[in-house]
């Protein structure tokens, strides 16, 4: 019995102490941050490395779910002859929803796993410790500006998610189904609003997804055991952990934009 | 030569955001509307405004020439209280037009239709509406008609 408590308890405090390194840790980053007015090539070849190389999958799968939406919502509306809010129905629910809780989710799985990796491996391999040896500080060169590069990638891949979804709904909707295209556009500009809509969704969710799926990854690598196991381990918790993160906020982010609480 | 190739790479990948974002603000949003916020407003009392919401349109012969900006309940008369912002474009309406709740389509959303009157003044800023028709309310259509019904010999062409 004493035994299961003091389990427990090592549980918990194991835990809130993990929290509490991930949060000195975030601190650090941005303390890092300055660093990059010095020298932003740091941040342009992470920009490339997490956003670039992150589009096509973005891409294609953005194109994919709007059609999928297009298709699905025609074969719902056709019903009560209300096809030409199809516009509104693909426009509202890629913009609020789908396109930041997707992008965090395929950059989790496309760019955190490999940052997690890449850091872990730093780190196995004793990079990060070879530089502290050189007395230098591994957060304003390694980390910082990966994790600035994936803040700023997140919320640009997200409007290009969106976007192209949205164009996904409309080739699919008017081009292959045949509804009205002057309909699709109007109702749509209708019924989505500037602020409340495409602020809210698309920026402001982006910018917190893609600062937890960042610091998430980057903890992650940082916090992993330098053996190989604990590099799969790590990336492998980096896309639960993220993934997870990002749809519990998501609901607590929508109760608070657009719930009526 | 390979830097110069990466900032190239993130130099479009940063356009291509900032375009798509250009794409949602533009086309996909209000923003071509933002501007009817300048108009000026006119409120009208309602007996029943049934689903009436803020933002639905305010149209004068099937044209949109506003939008409902405020609903509210007059604690006096329990009328409500509907403000609606008028595109200055449209500022000579006649001070007795009317107005009244009406439903595009049979499940459609409810706005509000003007009627223009006959005077020679114009609504201006602040101006009040006098005639108004409230909407149809379904239940009570219904009600109306099954107790027209009941009495027997009501002809229905009869109800007001």
């Amino acid at each position: 019995m004493i035994a299961v408590l003091r389990s427990l308890g090592q549980f918990v405090l194991n835990k809130l102490a993990r929290l509490g390194r991930a949060n000195l840790f975030l601190l650090s980053l941005l303390g890092a941050l300055t660093f990059l007015f010095k020298r932003p090539s740091l941040l342009i070849r992470q920009l490339y490395a997490v956003g670039v190389l992150s589009l096509p999958i973005i891409l294609v799968s953005g194109l994919f779910v709007g059609m999928v939406l297009g298709l699905q919502g025609y074969a719902n509306l056709v019903d009560f002859g209300a096809t030409s809010s199809l516009g509104t129905v693909v426009a509202l629910s890629l913009i609020r929803e789908l396109g930041p809780v997707l992008t965090a989710l395929l950059y989790a799985g496309r760019a955190g796993s490999a940052l997690t990796a890449e850091i872990g491996l730093m780190k196995a391999t004793e990079q990060l410790a070879s530089m502290q040896m050189m007395a230098v500080d591994p957060f304003p060169r390694v980390l910082s500006p990966r994790f600035l590069a994936g803040c700023l990638a997140v919320p640009i891949l997200t409007s290009i998610f969106t976007a192209v979804g949205i164009l996904g709904g409309y080739f699919v909707a008017v081009v292959q189904l045949g509804v009205d295209g002057g309909a699709f556009w109007a109702q749509m500009q209708a019924k989505v609003l500037l602020f409340e809509d495409i602020v809210n969704g698309v920026i402001i969710k982006s910018i917190v997804f893609g600062v937890l799926a960042n610091w998430i990854a980057l903890f992650e690598g940082y916090e992993a055991l330098p053996t190989s196991e604990g590099v799969s381990l790590a990336t492998t918790r980096t896309v639960v952990v993220t993934s997870l993160a990002v749809l519990s906020w998501d609901f607590l982010l929508t109760a608070l934009m657009f719930g009526a609480w | 030569m390979r830097q110069k190739n990466l900032e190239l790479m993130v130099g479009v990948f940063v356009a291509l955001g900032l375009a798509a974002f250009l794409l949602l603000a533009l086309k996909v949003s209000d923003l071509t509307r933002i501007g009817e916020n300048e108009g000026y407003r006119i409120t009208a009392h309602f007996e029943n405004i049934g689903g009436l919401k803020v933002r639905a349109p305010v149209t004068l012969g099937g044209v949109r020439i506003g939008r409902v900006i405020g609903i509210d309940l007059d604690s006096q008369s329990y009328e409500a209280v509907v403000t609606m912002s008028i595109d200055p474009r449209y500022d000579r309406l006649p001070t007795d037009s009317s107005a009244s709740v009406l439903t595009s389509g049979l499940l459609g959303e409810q706005y509000v239709g003007l009627e223009p009157g006959g005077m020679d003044s114009y609504l201006g800023d602040g101006s009040v509406l006098k005639l108004t028709q409230s909407a149809l309310v379904l239940e009570k259509l219904i009600g109306r008609m099954l107790t027209s019904a009941a009495s027997g010999d009501a002809p229905p062409a009869k109800t007001p």
